[in-house]
């Protein structure tokens, strides 16, 4: 690789490339590479179709790229030119895909997706519902571009937005586009880009910092991680922008260590980059430098807030700081220096808002919350995946219509949406509108994009729980309202859980949720209730439930309802007597019962019975006599 | 990697211009720990204290910045690390009941590590795969889409290497 020396040798080396690569007339496989489709055997169908191919002689262009969303369908492919769409795709396939389709141009109607097994098959993967409803700007790349590949980013327009605003923009521009355009800040708070950028760029002092935010510890969200392995270019060339802009000349991007793959994917882009001249000294013979460094995380959850990860960044403990100073104040960010914290996905929308213009942004969403956003939907639902849909979209369309509704068709409860500081939306909100201000509205957030779908079998006090007792092993103990708020709550919802629920507890459980949040330190102590609040607000009968009458309507917590074999649909296979620990299950000659005396409540027999015919009730109000 | 042959300035990256030696000492202590641990598979006492005097750092301040982290662990580890997922999607979908099973079968509890040091068994707070929960990662590989026959092989693999 050459450095190229200026704006021209970048576009004469786009025309070279969009030539070499990715030419028409080769048939080519772009199958996906993410962490998912390569747990469910990525690699192995890459063997099977290069060793086919070698067999037959064919010429074959197999483009490993990144995530393409749809993680239960994995391995997925893209047949081309034929842009034929295959699903769960297992290695003895590789032989019938190159016949049918490779050579013959044709289906290969056995691995195509069907919504269910009487439907016909979809072979266009525009036309599968779960990508019809998207609109990809933060993922443009993933599933198109092998990350290893730095001329396969330029060949799709890749570093045009940072050859635009070097050749015919100055920083002002840039700053006045992102600010036109309104892009909010995608990691949960949805603080406005421009306006940070702002105040980044007025801060005295000429040493300034761009830090990207990949320590993506909420629990079923992975948009960040899909654009560090699958589009690591686009993210260097938001955070270019961004330097340019605001006049920075170093650049950080903090990562969680739970992510080797995205590290590594990250350092061989940044190595290409350095290569090609478009990081370092002089970027592209214009006098603007900026250089980028990896930092590692190391399993601390605290560590996504802003001044935690600065803290982390500098070799201390992950504690936040009190602000002010802010970061983008002298004082505040990385070694005092000012620095501007955005969101990986924030920055992957940077260049297609400098590229395209902020109208064009604008002209998606809604009038508060422009663009688009990356959900992860997991959970419950049938198909789960990232889905990247504009802002305004309702709940209804993302989990019905996109999610292909409920798994095993059962009830919907609720969705969590923004990880542990978020909050559960009921069924009755399914209509809601998802932007960053609709969400806060009622109760919840937009956190980072994790969308978690509930359905009957779910128990929302156990969930509250979960979430809170997530946050309170996550807490980093600065502050007393986090470290001691959290615990007490935890204490209350175990007590609930377990059947010994008091009057009072609820109100309880209010009053520290709304204390914590008021007065904790930093941005998880302050959401951290969020969980529980909401399912209170939302779900208070099946809390009253626990407490009152002890039972569980989700049949998830033990120690709760009254256990009873229903002898109707018993056939008498004995599995609950040997499961039951306290020989609460009493055999007689034509049937099985349980002794309520003895009974612990601990499930053991419901969960055992092959056909449940185990039965758990509410228990009977004793009568006074 | 030996502590005498760590490169502060090779770690700390494009930023070594701005810093002062004490920052850039400080700033690569994780990134050390790391690498320590990636060698050992846990951080010795004696390789901290050597690490101390190298990046003149007191050995109280090394070990309260090496606690603070989950990923760090003071005690050697097993052979096959076995973590498994309670994210939010892999809880709703039964990583609770993966882990008992696990949990029974080698007699440990999580967070513990077998007599013989041939597992050590680990919860991790989501690893990003939610789309295949109930999710476990053995030794970096992750295996998705868990039944009780997969978790049996797993136990089974794991127990004959």
């Amino acid at each position: 690789m050459e450095k190229l020396k200026n704006i021209d040798e970048l576009k004469s080396l786009r025309k070279r490339v969009v030539g070499e690569t990715f030419k028409p007339d080769v048939p080519r496989i772009r199958i996906c590479s993410g962490t998912a489709c390569t747990a469910s055997g990525t690699p192995k169908v890459v063997n099977a179709i290069e060793e086919e191919a070698g067999r037959k002689g064919l010429t074959l262009d197999i483009v490993k790229t990144g995530c393409q969303g749809f993680c239960q369908m994995g391995p997925i492919l893209k047949v081309e030119p034929q842009e034929i769409f295959y699903q769960k795709v297992k290695p003895e396939h590789a032989k019938w895909l190159l016949n049918y389709t490779v050579a013959g141009g044709m289906p290969y109607r056995q691995s195509l997706y069907r919504e269910n097994i009487l439907s016909e098959p979809i072979p266009d993967m525009t036309d599968v519902p779960f990508y019809k409803k998207q609109l990809r700007i933060a993922l443009r790349n993933s599933g198109l571009i092998d990350p290893h590949n730095i001329y396969h980013y330029i060949a799709v327009g890749g570093y045009s937005a940072i050859e635009k605003a070097l050749g015919s923009m100055t920083p002002e521009d840039v700053l006045g586009e992102i600010d036109k355009a309104n892009l909010r800040g995608r990691g949960g708070a949805g603080f406005p880009a421009g306006k940070k950028w702002k105040h980044t760029k007025g801060a005295p002092g000429k040493i300034k910092f761009v830090i990207a935010n990949g320590d993506e510890g909420d629990p079923g969200a992975f948009m960040d991680r899909s654009v560090m392995e699958g589009d690591p270019h686009s993210l260097f060339e938001g955070m270019l922008l961004c330097a340019y802009a605001i006049g920075a000349e170093y650049g950080m991007i903090y990562v969680r260590h739970e992510y080797p793959l995205a590290v590594k994917n990250l350092g061989h882009a940044i190595k290409q980059a350095e290569e090609l001249g478009l990081l370092g000294k002089n970027i592209l013979g214009t006098g603007f430098n900026f250089t980028l460094d990896i930092r590692e995380g190391a399993g601390a959850f605290v560590c996504g807030e802003s001044t935690a990860l600065i803290a982390s960044i500098e070799g201390e403990r992950g504690f936040p700081r009190p602000r002010p100073p802010r970061l983008s104040e002298p004082g505040g960010g990385a070694w005092g220096y000012p620095a501007n914290l955005n969101n990986i996905e924030t920055y992957a929308c940077v260049p297609q808002i400098i590229e395209k213009g902020a109208d064009w942004f604008l002209s998606i969403g809604t009038k508060t919350s422009p663009g688009t956003k990356v959900f992860a939907l997991t959970g419950k639902v049938v198909n789960t995946g990232l889905v990247e849909v504009p802002m305004g979209i309702t709940l209804r369309e993302i989990i019905y219509d996109i999610g292909g509704g409920i798994m095993g068709g059962k009830k919907f409860k609720a969705v969590q949406t923004g990880g542990p500081s978020g909050g559960c939306i009921p069924a009755e909100k399914l209509d809601l509108p998802v932007d960053f201000d609709s969400l806060s509205k009622v109760g919840s957030m937009m956190g980072s994009g994790g969308m978690v779908v509930m359905d009957e079998d779910n128990c929302m006090v156990d969930v509250a729980k979960y979430f809170l007792s997530f946050c309170q092993s996550e807490s980093c103990g600065k502050c007393p309202p986090c470290r001691i708020g959290t615990y007490q709550m935890l204490q209350i919802l175990e007590k609930i859980t377990s059947g010994k629920g008091e009057k009072g507890d609820i109100e309880r459980l209010e009053k520290i949720g709304e204390q914590t949040k008021k007065s904790a330190l930093c941005g998880l102590g302050q959401a951290a209730p969020n969980p529980v609040l909401t399912t209170i607000k939302y779900f208070r009968e099946e809390y009253e439930e626990h407490i009152n009458d002890k039972y569980c309507r989700a049949k998830v917590c033990s120690g709760l309802g009254s256990f009873r074999i229903e002898q109707e649909e018993c056939f008498l296979c004995g599995l609950c007597k040997q499961a039951c620990a306290f020989d609460a299950v009493k055999e007689t000659s034509r049937s099985f019962l349980i002794d309520q005396d003895y009974c612990t409540k601990c499930k053991a027999c419901y969960a055992a019975c092959p056909i449940g015919a185990v039965k758990v009730e509410k228990q009977q109000k004793k009568v006074k006599a | 990697m030996k502590v005498e042959e760590l490169d502060v300035d090779e770690k700390v990256g494009n930023v070594k211009d701005i810093l002062t030696e004490v920052q850039k000492k400080r700033g690569i202590l994780i990134h050390a720990f790391q690498s320590i641990q990636k060698e050992y598979n846990y951080l010795p006492e004696d390789v901290l204290k050597a690490l101390s005097k190298k990046l003149d750092i007191p050995l109280v301040e090394v070990y309260s910045t090496a606690t603070f982290y989950k990923h760090f662990y003071f005690k050697p580890r097993g052979k096959n690390i076995v973590c498994v997922c309670t994210g939010t999607a892999c809880h709703v979908r039964g990583s609770g009941k993966v882990l008992e099973k696990i949990e029974e079968s080698f007699g440990i509890k999580e967070g513990e590590t077998t007599p013989d040091l041939s597992l050590t068994l680990e919860t991790v707070g989501c690893v990003g795969c939610c789309g295949l929960a109930p999710v476990i990662t053995v030794n970096e590989e992750v295996v998705g889409d868990l039944s009780p026959k997969k978790v049996d092989g797993i136990i089974k693999k794991v127990r004959g290497k």
